[in-house]
């Protein structure tokens, strides 16, 4: 019996997102009786009714509200109007996500102690650490059916794995495996096992990826405490005069101005529209935006260093059957200054259709060097380099001038590349690159990054109030009753794939919202 | 043309209106630009017939796949035979052929060689025009599903029951 809750019913947690953060934290809560309502901007999409065909799922899922760009990375010239490849529906971008589910390593944690002071970068240990962690890791990876954690067995490698391995082992790399993926090798939850049909970030039509779209969501829908209101599109967080928040204005799906009142808010937008949101709701109590006296809203974006590496050999290899990112080198995700930057990066398995290989492979690019390279489209294979980036004050989400289609300010993002993700980027082309030569790749091409999906950092966890916007338990330092439950609140960003890690901190955040709610603190 | 008009032309303009004479692409008449063979026809409305052979030459040089066949290249491109962008083809066709007689041929058509095309093309690589000839292709051109088979692109998987059963890793050159 899924649960209709009243716009005046102020005892209700108002999530707003329902991805991997909020779709997770939405469920965990109703599952231990506490109301929910989650505002979703997008629609439903079920397995049924994705679709196996790139462009067309691209305008099915993705967020194409209007969005700026500002900054010198190359995304801002060639996807001036799209910095983020991220979902706009029920389950937010665990539709789209390739599946990968790794652990941050321990140092990570601790950034700034393991680094020490970086120029130029905003480095910052969390507030928490892999002890911490290391419960809610294991919950996360129970909840998604990870491989290789548990009892759950490895993924079998596609042809574009087998052709990684066989370069990573020859190049002297150690752990190279199928991944730690959300992804079933084996009937698990009442999902069943991977079919290899790649199409990951088209939504798996077999239900074998773990999305909350089809798990948590409907999950907490059977407890009877969690009403989702699909096409809700939150405009504006309200708060009273003791500060507190009181509950969200949003469009509903028919673009009429709802009012939700609720005990306890939780901003689960993604890194671009959780702090839009924080900012849009300026008042005169707080003329800089909600919970922003440290002036730390949507500063410090980070993207993760990416790019990828495609290489031609002389016989097919046809990359696209399979799980889409099933393999991963993780011997250069350690934390080796002798590389000529801090931090490390995994290269993981990668493969883009025809149409998004035409579209990024190198944007803009036209004439016989790019057409030259798709004409063996056939005999090419792909891997994506996931690296830690550098926060940066500068880098982040501004109001724009421009205005979306309910007249509010959209979110302008300006990043630039730090130095250290420079050179991090220029390893890994050269790492991946040889991996391919190595299985006697005739041709490889190093990638510009594609518009991000790995956002993270514009609320950040902080020890101290002046640096960050929330406290260990993603709860804003300024508001007890308004909590991040999403990437944004990433004080740095790791090496690794975040949704774990993101899903890991919502299962936590759930246990201390309840435990507070019960104890009347918030 | 008489011998008056050939006076002043240099060697390279006479090759490149024979070669153009020879080409693939042919002006057959009011309305219609056509394969030699016949193998396919745009019709146009509102540009002229030598505006669309010129978008079509355009698609050729600038996404160049010498497998795939002319037709798919004016699928990609017959969308701008419409009022909405009629001047915007004038004037960029207009732009890029006075860009081709500054550098000694009749028209871009009319340059046989492909690379010297496509220095015309890189010259006028910033403008709108050329932009939005490019981007439009991406998807004009590499989202026909009939031409995916000729890159041996498979598309479509989970009707067949993905690849499990149909050589996900079927590699054998290892």
């Amino acid at each position: 019996m899924v649960a209709k809750f009243d716009l005046n019913d102020d005892s209700v947690v108002v999530i707003i997102g329902t991805g991997a953060g909020g779709g997770v934290l939405a469920n965990e809560l109703a599952q231990k009786g506490v109301k929910v309502v989650a505002l979703e901007a997008g629609g439903r999409y079920l397995p049924e009714d994705y679709v196996n065909d790139e462009w067309d799922s691209f305008a099915q899922l993705a967020w194409l509200d209007a969005r700026t760009t500002s900054g010198s990375w190359r995304v801002a010239k060639d996807f001036a109007g799209l910095p983020a490849w991220i979902v706009k529906a029920v389950g937010g971008t665990t539709t789209h996500w390739a599946g990968a589910s790794i652990r941050f390593q321990d140092h990570e944690w601790k950034a700034l102690t393991t680094y020490g002071a970086v120029e130029g970068a905003n480095l910052l240990d969390w507030p928490i650490d892999a002890a911490e962690m290391a419960p809610w890791y294991d919950k996360a990876e129970t909840k998604l059916g990870v491989t290789r954690t548990g009892d759950r067995a490895g993924l079998p490698g596609n042809n574009n794995y087998l052709v990684f391995e066989k370069g990573a082992k020859a190049l002297g790399y150690k752990e190279v495996h199928t991944g730690r993926m959300a992804i079933n090798s084996s009937d698990y939850d009442g999902r069943m096992a991977c079919q290899q049909t790649g199409f990951c970030f088209q939504g798996c039509k077999w239900g074998a990826k773990w999305s909350a779209a089809y798990t948590d969501i409907p999950a907490g829908e059977a407890t009877g405490n969690l009403e989702v209101r699909e096409r809700a599109h939150v405009a504006r967080i309200l708060h009273n005069e003791a500060g507190k928040v009181t509950g969200v204005e949003y469009f509903d799906a028919e673009g009429n101005l709802q009012m939700q009142k609720a005990r306890i808010v939780c901003v689960a937008g993604n890194s671009f529209e959780s702090p839009r949101l924080l900012l849009n709701s300026a008042s005169s109590m707080f003329p800089d935006g909600l919970a922003n006296s440290s002036g730390m809203v949507g500063k410090n974006y980070m993207r993760h260093t990416t790019g990828s590496v495609y290489a031609i050999f002389d016989k097919p290899v046809r990359m696209w059957r399979g799980t889409t990112m099933a393999g991963i080198i993780q011997d250069e995700a350690r934390h080796d200054p002798s590389r000529g930057f801090v931090g490390g990066y995994e290269l993981e398995t990668l493969s883009l259709g025809l149409p998004f290989m035409a579209a990024f492979l190198n944007p803009g690019g036209w004439g016989r060097g790019f057409t030259t390279a798709l004409d063996h489209y056939e005999n090419m294979a792909g891997m994506w380099i996931v690296g830690e980036d550098m926060p940066q004050l500068q880098n982040g989400v501004t109001l724009s001038d421009a205005k979306d289609q309910f007249g509010l300010p959209v979110a302008n993002v300006h990043f630039d590349d730090h130095p250290n993700d420079v050179a991090m980027r220029n390893h890994a082309y050269k790492q991946g690159m040889a991996v391919y030569e190595a299985v006697g790749a005739t041709r490889a091409f190093p990638t510009p990054p594609y518009p991000s999906t790995h956002n993270l950092g514009t609320n950040r966890m902080s020890a101290e109030a002046k640096d960050g916007v929330c406290n260990k338990w993603g709860q804003t330092h300024d508001i007890a009753n308004l909590f991040i439950s999403d990437g944004s609140q990433f004080t740095t960003g790791a090496a690794e794939n975040p949704t774990l890690t993101i899903v890991a901190l919502a299962i936590r955040q759930a246990d201390h919202i309840a435990r507070e709610m019960s104890a009347g603190n918030i | 043309m008489t011998k008056h008009d050939l006076r002043g032309l240099t060697r390279r303009q006479l090759l490149s209106r024979s070669l153009s004479a020879a080409g693939a692409l042919a002006v057959t008449g009011a309305g219609f630009i056509a394969a030699p063979n016949a193998a396919w026809a745009v019709e146009v409305t509102t540009i002229t017939p030598e505006q669309m052979a010129t978008l079509l030459q355009m698609a050729r040089d600038i996404y160049p796949h010498d497998q795939v066949a002319d037709r798919f290249y004016a699928v990609a491109v017959r969308g701008y035979d419409s009022e909405e962008q009629k001047d915007f083809v004038a004037e960029g066709v207009a732009a890029l052929d006075a860009a081709a007689q500054a550098a000694g041929f009749d028209s871009y058509v009319a340059a046989g060689w492909e690379e010297d095309r496509v220095k015309l093309l890189q010259s006028i690589e910033t403008t709108p025009f050329f932009q939005t000839i490019r981007a439009g292709l991406v998807t004009g051109l590499y989202n026909q599903k009939e031409v995916w088979p000729i890159f041996g692109y498979q598309g479509e998987s989970f009707s067949e029951g993905g690849y499990i059963d149909r050589g996900f890793n079927d590699i054998d050159w290892l």
